[in-house]
């Protein structure tokens, strides 16, 4: 149940996150969920994309950083309270969140949310014994 | 204000025959008391007794920077620790500084030559002089301080920063003349005038400003904006620390006190000793120093020397402005920093790529130091408060060892330019006029 994301190295500076877009596009990959998260200096791009592997080598030869890492996919109701439940029952367990974000499928009625944790084996234990919704990783590559 | 007539107005022939009898003494003593100068010699094929006059100064061999450190830290001393009263140093290269020692009669001299830099600079014992030199191993603070006492002024020892508070001392206890680096007096000017305190109304009438090379259109800036006349003072801790020479009120080239320290410039290339009003290398040797004396003392420092008589008096040969540098030193807030030794600290941290810059500028007129670093694979991490801790961690390490504030900036690979040769590590975006 465990996502791969995709993580760039990112100086601030016009037309970088261009570049990325432009080199995956070009090869065919496709974006299912991004967040980009930025200091004054340098940003770190945060991505899901169809063809993991394909989209590190593109990335890599184009000269840029990039890292995998297991986040957790989770379908959220999207409805008032929905991402509440969910929270809780990470907070339950005292689990710690790095990271997240969301976005919201168009064929479904669910949001999905992507979160980063230190320990994700209990992360998931904790969602699933709450009767939380946690994607699989062909779930996500093929939303 | 001449200081002391008899020495700074001495008739330059006089002036030769105590240098030479001076220089004598001073190789003799290095030849019996410290064994790096002995070998040089002996390597030279020099004995003391081939010295006779200043003449004879070009069969000497030269000092250099790295004498110092490899016979760190007192190796070079002429005299036991028992007889050393204050140690001095400059800022490390990688890790280790150059250390340097006074007796109490070299504290003496000291005093004395900044109790003329100070008389220089037009204050005498009626003056208040607020020092915002920083106190410490750096020998501005204490080297002012000791001058300013000796010629019979009130000092206010209150240290470099905190600029508020030296605009409310100057304002309060009316000092009359500062003393501090050039672009530190041009930062207190700017935040006085941000306060509303015009410092020109104020007792302020004189400013010593040294440490760091500086320009007639930076003297001009302060100069109108503190409604002070602004003086260049020189200065290493090799030599003695401040006090090697100073400006007079002409502004016409620094008083070199050359009873005391004897300049030569010379080709950096060929080391041929070049003739006046020509620029090279400066080079000096001490003739009074016991605790540390100096031989050919290589400054690295490029100036020239003149020997046209001064209109205020003093007879002393004149050196001009520090126009650069013959190494890669650069000189950041009045502190050496040489690019190795940012390298050495990079290099310790696993996982960054060897390529850096440094970046020198001037921001709100104090300089600004940051260190580009290039990030890998390795110390990459998808969390921005990692890279955060990475730059805050290389800032402290950095910053430890220059003593100097410094902001990490984290780049993509290869995005610092390489290089045919030699590698560009410092990118120099201070006016240069």
């Amino acid at each position: 149940m465990k996502v791969k994301q995709l993580s760039i190295f990112l100086e601030n500076q016009s037309g970088r996150l261009a570049e990325v877009a432009g080199a995956l596009g070009s090869e065919g990959i496709n974006i299912r969920a991004l967040s980009l998260a930025d200091t004054s200096g340098f940003g770190i791009l945060r991505l899901i994309v169809n063809d993991i592997a394909k989209a590190r080598k593109v990335l890599q030869d184009k000269g840029f950083i990039v890292k995998e890492t297991d986040v957790i996919a989770v379908e959220v109701p999207d409805c008032p309270g929905g991402l509440a439940s969910v929270l809780n029952a990470l907070a339950a367990e005292k689990i710690n969140i790095e990271y997240m974000y969301a976005f919201v499928e168009k064929s479904s009625k669910d949001a999905i949310v992507i979160f980063r944790i230190e320990n994700i084996d209990e992360g998931i234990r904790a969602l699933l014994s709450k009767g939380i919704n946690v994607l699989t990783a062909e779930q996500v590559y093929a939303l | 204000m001449i200081w002391n007539k008899e020495a700074e107005c001495m008739p330059v022939e006089q002036r030769r025959e105590l240098q030479s009898a001076l220089l004598q003494k001073t190789v003799r003593r290095c030849y019996e008391k410290v064994p790096v100068y002995r070998k040089k010699f002996d390597e030279a094929g020099i004995k003391p007794e081939d010295i006779r006059s200043v003449d004879d100064i070009k069969y000497l061999p030269f000092t250099t920077r790295e004498d110092l450190i490899e016979n760190y830290p007192f190796g070079m001393f002429a005299v036991p620790m028992e007889e050393i009263v204050r140690i001095h140093s400059s800022s490390g290269t990688t890790g280790k500084p150059k250390v340097v020692g006074y007796t109490k009669n070299d504290i003496n001299v000291w005093a004395e030559v900044m109790a003329r830099t100070i008389g220089c600079g037009g204050a005498g014992k009626n003056d208040i002089v607020q020092n915002a030199y920083g106190y410490g191993l750096f020998t501005g603070g204490l080297g002012i301080h000791y001058g300013a006492e000796k010629i019979g002024a009130t000092v206010i020892p209150i240290s470099g920063g905190n600029t508020k508070r030296q605009i409310m001392v100057m304002q309060d206890f009316g000092s009359t003349m500062l003393a501090c680096t050039p672009s530190y007096a041009l930062y207190i000017a700017d935040t006085a005038a941000e306060m509303g305190v015009d410092i020109r109304k104020l007792p302020l009438k004189y400013g010593i400003f040294g440490a760091e090379p500086w320009t007639d259109s930076l003297r001009k800036e302060i100069e109108e904006k503190m409604g002070i006349r602004a003086t260049d003072i020189y200065g290493l801790s090799e030599i003695i620390g401040p006090g090697v020479s100073s400006e007079c009120e002409v502004q016409n080239g620094l008083h070199v006190f050359d009873d005391h320290f004897l300049p030569e410039v010379i080709d950096p290339n060929t080391l041929e000793v070049l003739p006046p009003n020509t620029p090279g290398e400066l080079v000096f040797t001490s003739l009074t120093k016991e605790a540390f004396p100096i031989i050919r003392y290589r400054t690295r420092d490029l100036s020239m020397l003149m020997i046209d008589p001064c209109p205020c008096g003093r007879t002393h040969f004149r050196m001009g402005r520090i126009t650069g540098r013959t190494d890669d030193m650069l000189i950041i807030r009045g502190v050496n920093v040489f690019p190795s030794q940012i390298e050495s600290v990079l290099l310790g941290v696993e996982g960054i790529a060897p390529h850096y810059l440094i970046v020198v500028d001037r921001v709100d007129s104090l300089d600004s130091l940051e260190v580009w670093v290039e990030v890998s694979e390795k110390v990459f991490s998808d969390e921005i408060k990692v890279l955060e801790a990475l730059e805050k961690r290389i800032e402290r390490e950095i910053e430890s060892v220059l003593g100097l504030s410094v902001a990490v900036r984290l780049k993509e690979p290869k995005t610092i330019e390489r290089s045919e040769g030699k590698a560009k590590r410092v990118l120099d975006k201070r006016p240069k006029t």
